[in-house]
């Protein structure tokens, strides 16, 4: 039996080769009013890339996401999805696309399988093609057994897994998944994860926005981490951390009345100390050896971990905030 | 195992998906019918409820107005309403309310649950499909039910032998032009709306009520105060049904107020057409 690709890799059409952008934004701004949600953001995608956008609630993310899924116009800037305008030719943009939006908006009224079929008609194909395809992936979605279920019936990971599966319909290289995973418990993460990792290694290019830095490391080979419209930095998980952050993080706790003021006694001990209300945070290159110092100074914290550095903390570095409010 | 179900193991089903630009091609020319193709296999689910409110209604609504209260008002009356039978008489009025009642439920709730609820339109969204479109969809659909509802009324209305002319058939597309021409309106009204606080409920109680009954629905219209007549004059129901009695029996009225009538019904549902298009725009758009 001959493995068959969700998403085939030479599919006809004009589809860049690998490397190539099929995304690029130039100073891409988008206002509401005089709140502007997106305030310049530049960025490319090659073909078979995993982009990530990291950032708060509110940073942007999701507006960007709305612009590159030609649905909200931009408000200046340029933008190109496979060297289309999406505020011209916003059918021509959006059939390329598989999108995975924040919140699920499946047909509850209809069956697991038609919701597949019905997805799949938008897009002109015919029932011959989506009869099979649907099969395939509610397979892939691991919902076979579910196919003739009512929508409402599926838990909240089925329902994400039949979203991207729906999304998936026509066959698209570019995919877009907006904030895939909030909402969802530990293990049926991980199997999402497993999913969308098996569709880059399919070469298919996901562009995907979350708030969990440990999502961005997992899925994400460069990612911007974006604040308040703008974005902070560039680069992958690795390269963000090496940048911004040191190898390791002490993380220290004193009891709430003490963190905010234990600061002046830390002083000097790693390279940059971070005093958070439940928390203080110790950057340094060994943070076992850090907190030799710290006890040889004759503190005692309630408690301590000596950890890698994520990219939480360099999130925290760029913006003085943390990404989870 | 597990790599043969993840990567789909469907050997032989062999056939792709055909390249975006013809996607885009098509759905720019199908793509109302697309979505119109939703909105039935949803009706679908519910469609012997549909069934049975649209055999229901009318025989209930006949029987009870037609053979029950036209004891009372006949025979000596029957000069009063143009020297027919009371059940002749209500019979189109009966028909173009009932579609407008149905365009009133398909044209609220439903609207509220894309763009609110579940969020139904913004699926088709994503897809190639435009605003335009997923409105136009949904009117295409639910204007197939009102053919459908309206046929079946207007069978009711046949087997009680209350449509003597042989045009009366034409009161099936009166009615869904009438209740277009009332639910258009409504449909942009809704499209608007961001928080339901009982907006529906009060629409169905102090327009469509007061519409159903003053509308020359009972009564001709002549026999109200002028004070309320007025509401007659801007009802698509009063339209609808004037219009539908002319065909039905041929009911003598100007030519001209004929033609009103369609005008007056046609300019409702091209405003309504328009307002809900816009309306679709730019709410799906931001």
């Amino acid at each position: 039996m001959r493995n068959k690709a969700i998403v085939p890799s030479n599919t006809s059409g004009g589809v860049p080769a690998r490397h190539q952008a099929v995304i690029e934004a130039k100073d891409l701004r988008k206002t509401y009013g005089d709140v502007a949600a997106v305030d310049g953001i530049s960025f490319s995608v090659p073909a078979g890339e995993s982009f990530g956008l990291l950032g708060p609630n509110g940073a942007g993310k999701s507006t960007t996401m709305k612009m590159i899924g030609a649905v909200t116009q931009r408000t200046s800037g340029t933008l190109s999805i496979m060297g289309l305008d999406p505020d011209s030719h916003g059918p021509e943009v959006r059939a390329h696309l598989g999108v995975v939006p924040q919140q699920d908006n499946l047909d509850e009224e209809l069956r697991v399988r038609d919701n597949l079929l019905v997805y799949g008609r938008y897009f002109g194909l015919p029932m011959s093609y989506l009869r099979p395809k649907a099969d395939e992936l509610l397979a892939f979605a691991q919902l076979t057994d579910k196919a003739k279920s009512k929508v409402d019936a599926l838990s909240g990971g089925m329902k994400r897994r039949l979203t991207i599966a729906r999304s998936l319909i026509n066959e698209p290289r570019i995919l877009l998944l907006d904030e895939p995973t909030t909402g969802l418990d530990p293990q049926a993460r991980h199997i999402l994860w497993d999913r969308l990792f098996r569709l880059k290694e399919q070469g298919v290019t996901l562009i995907l926005t979350t708030h969990y830095m440990d999502e961005a490391e997992q899925l994400c080979d460069r990612l911007i981490v974006v604040d308040k419209g703008r974005i902070m930095a560039e680069g992958s998980p690795a390269q963000l951390i090496r940048e911004h952050s040191t190898r390791e993080v002490l993380e220290l706790r004193f009891g709430s009345e003490r963190n905010a003021t234990i600061g002046a006694e830390l002083q000097g001990i790693g390279e940059r100390l971070e005093a958070l209300p439940d928390r203080v945070l110790i950057y340094a290159h060994d943070g076992e050896a850090a907190l030799e110092q710290v006890s040889s100074r004759g503190l005692r914290p309630l408690t301590s971990l000596v950890r890698r550095s994520s990219l939480e903390d360099v999130f925290l570095r760029l913006t003085g905030r943390s990404l989870v409010d | 195992m597990t790599e043969e179900v993840a990567t789909g193991a469907a050997a032989g089903t062999g056939s792709r998906a055909h390249s975006p630009a013809v996607a885009a091609a098509k759905a720019r020319r199908w793509g109302a019918f697309y979505f119109a193709e939703q909105v039935l296999r949803v009706m679908k689910g519910y469609g012997w409820s549909i069934l049975m409110y649209s055999v229901g209604q009318p025989v209930a609504y006949l029987f009870a107005m037609g053979v029950g209260l036209a004891t009372l008002v006949e025979p000596e009356d029957a000069g009063a309403f143009g020297g027919v039978s009371y059940l002749v008489f209500i019979a189109p009025a009966l028909l173009v309310s009932a579609a407008v009642m149905t365009a009133a439920n398909e044209f609220t709730f439903p609207v509220m649950d894309g763009f609110k609820w579940r969020r139904v339109y913004y699926g088709p969204h994503a897809s190639p499909l435009t605003p335009q479109q997923i409105a136009a969809g949904q009117i295409m659909a639910v204007t197939l039910r009102l053919l459908l509802q309206s046929a079946i009324y207007f069978g009711a209305v046949a087997l009680f032998g209350a449509a003597p002319s042989g045009w009366g058939w034409v009161g099936i597309v009166v009615a869904t032009l009438a209740a277009l021409a009332f639910g258009l309106p409504l449909m942009a009204y809704s499209a608007s709306i961001k928080d339901d606080k009982g907006q529906f409920a009060m629409v169905m109680r102090f327009i469509v009520m007061p519409l159903f009954l003053f509308s020359g629905t009972f009564f001709p219209l002549e026999t109200l105060p002028l004070a309320v007549r007025w509401i007659g004059w801007i009802s698509p129901i009063w339209h609808g049904t004037e219009l539908g009695r002319v065909f039905s029996y041929g009911y003598e009225e100007p030519p001209v107020l004929t033609v009103v009538h369609i005008v007056v019904l046609v300019a409702l549902a091209a405003m309504g057409w328009i307002l809900t298009k816009r309306q679709f725009v730019r709410r799906l758009g931001q």
